[in-house]
């Protein structure tokens, strides 16, 4: 076997930052099989995500870490998680005042006086990674599939670019990447929590507003999370078994 | 690669809202499919009840609805981002996906309903043609004729008897080719303007008026063109199903629309506000009063008035255009209409239709000239004008 320069660094690179153990789930992460890593066990894990609106300040690191760790296009028509704000006058409006100024990417220009009688809070939004996801049941090839430990993700060597399932969310959390010309979506950092690492939004938040979590994990904090706040995901009457919960959700909020 | 398209959105769209995923390429894939379904609804209509009024269109109607469907797939092609990878709907269909069973009903509907039947329809024709000529053009009709020469009475006969029965497992194949096309878009509870039991009624219905409508129109042509006289009696049947079927078709868009406006749901602000001001050229104008109660008025208006021959063919030709204006304009206002508004109702984008680009206007325009050419060539292929001579049914 030969080695080249640029596969030996690679190998050096792994051996000084990984574990051993890490190395060799590195190795089937790699290959697309992260079941098969010996210490990730796909029916071991059900993902899922706590926003805290309250927490949230709207800096925007979530979405410019997003797009750095996964590579997501930098234009605004493009965004695995984005930031909205919204200002709703007398606090009581069905008419919310929203923006979303390059998904929150570069923060949020002072728009709003304080004092102005409207309340105005941050709402970050991801793919909600749903149970019953709309988007995976329309693929007409099962190119976008759930994941046996609860993530919904995509086979971009198999996406044919249809867009039905861009149709189908009803979130608005789907694009076409327009280098592959296949669709895209938060994969919920699937190479990083497969080894033990959360995602590069929650890595970032600076305000913990956004935590990741495992449901099939008693120890897990996202217990207690759920058990102390009242939460709501967006738009119940979807039903579609969203796991990504928010907590202090006001009734604007799209 | 894009310009601004953040200046294109009023008020608030979710950031992967702002650029439009179906284009203009999907609003004829309902449409070419829609004509296909309406012109062999057509044509069976003459078989399988014996309408004989109707039998100067039964071969044209036949045709027409071919060449349209070896269309129908092309738009899809050029808009998938990947083509090539379209033919895993064939090896790998996802069951749950309305999507997925697209190849399955289109390879049905053409190979085991339509291509049979026309070719029982011709068979004896083109066993004749063989017969009568030479060289490359005898090898073509044989090869067409599969290389078999039976067209005794007995061989005729059986003909008949099975083209029979493809007519009527073809007329509840034609309603599921485009129910099922109106299904894609009402099964999507994500979007509202789409997601009504409704839609593949609705379909339905618009895709039978705009197929008589078509045909009556080809008919029309294809008689001034080969300076023949127009059947009156076959056109003032043709215009009579057209009346009725628009009548039902009318009524269930005007059926959603009242639900649409009484129920007043959290969508319906946001889509009123769009059908005024986004939509209303095309939805209002074009699809509601050029396209449908104008048309619809002015068959009206021979169904009770006496006028004379002259006066019935121009209603007739001037419906029948502003029927297929007023259907697109439907397909459109769907598709369209469908991706203009933001899923959070607060906002609304534009579709800057592109010219000569993949999914522009360009290839759209020649993909709506295909089938004419492919008609050209059918036609040329297996004459729709005259009668078998020794045709056991009418025997």
């Amino acid at each position: 076997m030969t080695v080249d320069r640029r596969q030996l660094l690679a190998g050096l690179g792994k051996l000084l930052v990984l574990t051993p153990a890490a190395a060799a789930a590195w190795e089937y992460l790699e290959a697309g099989r992260p079941e098969e890593a010996p210490s990730y066990r796909l029916a071991d894990h059900w993902w899922a995500m706590v926003i805290d609106v309250e927490a949230c300040i709207g800096c925007g690191s979530c979405v410019r870490a997003c797009k750095t760790e996964n590579g997501v296009p930098l234009e605004p028509y493009y965004f695995r998680t984005w930031v909205e704000r919204y200002h709703v006058p007398n606090g009581v409006s069905e008419h919310p005042e929203v923006d979303s100024p390059n998904g929150g990417y570069d923060g949020f220009p002072e728009r709003y006086r304080p004092g102005d009688g409207a309340k105005s809070f941050f709402v970050p939004k991801l793919c909600n990674h749903c149970a019953h996801s709309p988007c995976t049941q329309v693929c007409p090839v099962g190119a976008t599939f759930d994941s046996p430990d609860g993530v919904v993700l995509v086979d971009k060597s198999y996406c044919l670019g249809c867009r039905y399932c861009v149709q189908a969310c009803p979130y608005g959390c789907r694009y076409i990447d327009p280098r592959t010309n296949t669709v895209d979506k938060c994969s919920l950092c699937y190479h990083r929590i497969t080894k033990g690492l959360t995602t590069a939004c929650c890595e970032t938040c600076p305000t913990d507003a956004r935590r990741l979590g495992d449901l099939k994990d008693p120890k897990d904090p996202i217990h207690e999370f759920l058990r102390a706040h009242k939460v709501q995901v967006l738009k119940p009457q979807m039903a579609t078994g969203s796991k990504t919960w928010y907590a202090g959700l006001d009734g604007s909020v799209r | 690669m894009h310009g601004d398209l953040t200046t294109l959105v009023q008020g608030f769209m979710y950031p992967n809202e702002v650029e439009l995923q179906w284009s203009v390429l999907i609003v004829l894939y309902p449409y070419i499919t829609g004509l296909v379904a309406g012109a062999f609804i057509l044509a069976s209509l003459e078989r399988v009840f014996r309408v004989e009024a109707v039998k100067p269109t039964y071969r044209l109607a036949l045709l027409t609805a071919l060449a349209f469907l070896i269309v129908a797939p092309l738009p899809l092609q050029l808009h998938l981002g990947h083509p090539e990878r379209s033919f895993q709907m064939y090896l790998t269909p996802h069951t749950q996906s309305a999507m997925a069973m697209f190849g399955f009903v289109y390879l049905w509907y053409l190979m085991a309903v339509l291509v049979l039947e026309i070719w029982l329809e011709y068979r004896a024709e083109i066993v004749r043609t063989a017969q009568e000529s030479a060289g490359l053009k005898r090898q073509l009709y044989r090869a067409m004729a599969l290389w078999s020469d039976d067209v005794s009475e007995e061989a005729r006969r059986l003909d008949d008897r099975i083209g029979y029965v493809l007519t009527i497992v073809g007329i509840p194949s034609a309603f599921l080719l485009h129910g099922y096309v109106g299904f894609i878009f009402g099964s999507i509870k994500a979007n509202p303007w789409w997601s009504t039991p409704l839609m593949p009624i609705v379909f339905l219905f618009s895709a039978i008026v705009s197929g008589i409508a078509l045909v009556l129109l080809m008919y029309m042509a294809t008689c001034v063109a080969k300076r023949i006289p127009i059947d009156m009696r076959c056109v003032d049947t043709i215009a009579k199903y057209l009346f009725y079927a628009f009548l039902i078709d009318f009524a269930l868009e005007g059926i959603d629309l009242l639900h649409r406006m009484y129920e007043a749901d959290e969508s319906f602000k946001s889509l009123d506000f769009m059908v005024k001001t986004k939509l209303f050229v095309s939805q209002i104008l074009l699809q509601v009063v050029f396209g449908g109660l104008l048309p619809i008025t002015l068959l009206a208006l021979t169904q009770v008035a006496k006028l004379t021959d002259g006066a019935r063919k121009a209603i007739y030709a001037l419906s029948g255009v502003l029927t297929l204006v007023g259907i697109f304009a439907m397909r459109w206002n769907v598709v369209i209409g469908g991706q203009l508004f933001s899923k959070s109702f607060l906002g609304y984008t534009t579709y800057k239709m592109s010219f000569a680009h993949r999914e522009g206007l360009l290839p759209a325009i020649l993909l709506m000239l295909l089938p004419f050419a492919i008609l050209a060539v059918l036609v040329k292929l297996l004459p729709p004008w005259h009668e078998p001579e020794a045709d056991p049914r009418r025997a």
